[in-house]
């Protein structure tokens, strides 16, 4: 018994070594967004001399006319949440009507879906940039440089994965509850609504984390329909754009990079028991 | 029949957003894609009489072109080896945070935060951390005053860039994969192993005999998403090397880090042959495709033997 306790004691000295390994890019960050760039570019292993710095590093960053962080949060936040709600709400009620509707359209459209996520957004996306523009000449539609352009995009690439995850919990809720929904005189849509819709939940959840960390985190998107320099910018791109204006001047970049990470740092904190299930069975499925 | 009817017009119509955002998005791009990888395709020879088709130049140049072949080369090290080191490092992290550790529930945590940073972020900050920050432990240190020798920069060799890549890499991905084979482990009976140590199994017996065939499952999804999501990488190299240090390769200089998702990138914006650009993506597409038949007819194979 002893032996063993000894054993584990010595494992958790490793492990927490380990862990202190995965956490040291996040205490170089902390660590160098409180100094100025002389400290930083001296002494970038040394505690920061006054832990204030942190706070006028951020305000710079604030009030930066190059980052322009409180807007490209809050197109980085609407984007998000506008495509989420899109995704979830378009691909469960289309996911529901393909398992419900057992012919072979809907097997042809269901599949359709599922192939489809072996297209990678390389052989797409030139063309994708060429096409948002002949929209606009033709119609005068703006998708290029505009938020909407790219809440579309978000749609048009989200939708299979999320149909495919909606269609596997759907196929296991039974049809029977629907019956009887009916005999009671509920109308086709209100079964989904009423009935279907708050059985879905727990997929909801997964399907939100999976889609949220991937778009909020999304570079190469944004860069190819916003492009640079936008008005409408997400924080990524922001960041990305800072950095390649600001070589070198790795103050102001740290704090950058401290501040857009922060929100989902703080989300993680809140709802990490559902994310990681959420994760963990969008991988499996 | 007007109950058919009304089931009808719910099915088109619970269908129609998806198809269209699918069709605007994926299907119509997806075709121009393939049909512009066979003309003269530009920013000046759009849909127009300009535009002109020319059969498999696009492909042959891509083929001939040293630098498509030679971030095709590095991206498949790259890929091999950041699937053997993730889930190797997944692996065992997944192994410690469920044996009876204190610390459990915080190790865990701690390891998958990474996963939420994006690629871009988070190459920045390892760029700090190869740049700067390691060349100080060196000033520091007497011992490793190799490490603050400008030569000695790990971003500044390709083969020291690839491992920093990696290391970025790992870093991100390796607590989500380890989140996969938890999952994995705690489905293994624990009777199994109790009946193993009474017939005299050691550890790493019990590790070969028992732990890797329980987790076979989850091999087979975490190999595949390590392989695609190494394959297609693109956000940590544009942050961390932007492709560089330089490399020679079949007599041309060229960028010694440059995976195939930004040669893509570049081929068509910095080089700005954009018909050239969509030619190699569809050859990252047959590629993706071809590993994607291999996995699913594996993941088959299993399901039969099961």
């Amino acid at each position: 018994m002893i032996i063993k306790s000894k054993k584990l004691f010595g494992l958790e000295i490793v492990t927490s070594l380990v862990f202190l390994v995965f956490m040291f890019p996040f205490m170089i960050l902390i660590m160098n967004s409180a100094k100025d760039a002389f400290s930083i570019s001296q002494y970038p292993m040394a505690l920061p001399e006054n832990w204030g710095m942190i706070f006028s590093n951020i305000k710079t960053i604030w009030n930066s006319p190059n980052i322009r962080y409180p807007s490209s949060f809050m197109y980085s936040v609407s984007i998000t949440v506008i495509s989420l709600l899109a995704i979830t709400f378009f691909s469960s009620q289309a996911a529901w009507v393909l398992v419900r509707n057992d012919n072979k359209t809907s097997k042809f459209i269901f599949l359709m879906f599922v192939a489809a996520m072996v297209i990678p957004f390389q052989i797409v996306m030139f063309p994708l940039l060429s096409w948002y523009r002949t929209i606009y000449m033709v119609t005068g539609i703006k998708l290029l440089r505009t938020q909407w352009g790219l809440i579309l995009a978000y749609l048009g690439f989200g939708v299979s994965l999320s149909i495919f995850m909606f269609h596997g919990f759907i196929k296991s809720i039974p049809y029977e509850l629907e019956e009887a929904a009916t005999i009671d005189g509920c109308k086709k849509h209100e079964v989904f609504y009423k009935i279907i819709s708050p059985l879905l939940k727990p997929i909801h959840a997964t399907v939100l984390i999976l889609n949220g960390i991937w778009i909020w985190n999304d570079y190469l998107l944004p860069l190819l329909i916003l492009g640079k320099g936008n008005k409408v910018q997400t924080l990524p791109l922001a960041v990305a754009t800072f950095a390649g204006a600001y070589v070198k001047q790795w103050d102001l970049i740290l704090t950058a990079i401290l501040m857009a990470i922060i929100p989902i740092i703080v989300f993680f904190l809140f709802a990490q028991r559902y994310i990681i299930k959420g994760m963990v069975a969008g991988s499996i499925k | 029949m007007k109950k058919e009817r009304e089931n009808a017009l719910i099915f088109w119509l619970f269908l129609t957003p998806v198809l269209f955002a699918f069709l605007m998005v994926i299907i119509i791009p997806f075709f121009m894609g393939i049909f512009y990888s066979f003309t003269n395709w530009s920013s000046s020879a759009r849909l127009d009489n300009a535009l002109k088709f020319v059969g498999l130049e696009n492909f042959i140049n891509s083929l001939k072109d040293p630098t498509f072949l030679y971030s095709f080369l590095v991206t498949t090290l790259y890929t091999v080896i950041n699937v053997i080191v993730t889930n190797a490092v997944a692996l065992v992290l997944a192994m410690v945070v469920t044996s009876k550790l204190k610390f459990r529930n915080i190790y865990r945590a701690g390891f998958f935060i990474p996963n939420l940073i994006g690629g871009l972020v988070l190459g920045y900050i390892w760029q700090f951390i190869f740049n700067n920050a390691i060349p100080s432990i060196g000033e520091t240190f007497g011992f490793l005053s190799a490490l603050a020798n400008p030569d000695n920069l790990i971003l500044s060799k390709v083969s020291s860039a690839i491992g920093a890549i990696v290391t970025a890499s790992v870093w991100q991905y390796a607590g989500y994969i380890m989140m996969i084979y938890i999952a994995a482990l705690e489905g293994v009976p624990k009777s199994l192993f109790e009946a193993a140590t009474i017939d005299g199994a050691n550890e790493f017996q019990k590790f070969k005999n028992i732990t890797i065939p329980m987790v076979a499952q989850a091999f087979t999804i975490t190999m595949f998403l390590t392989l695609v999501q190494s394959f297609k990488q693109f956000d940590v190299n544009v942050s961390l090397t932007a492709g560089g240090p330089s490399a020679m390769f079949m007599d041309k200089p060229l960028f010694g880090t440059e995976f195939l998702a930004l040669n893509i990138y570049n081929t068509a914006f910095v080089k700005n042959v954009l018909a050239e650009g969509q030619a190699r993506a569809v050859l990252f597409f047959v590629v993706l495709v071809i590993v994607s038949v291999i996995q699913v007819n594996i993941n088959k194979k299993k399901e039969v033997e099961m």
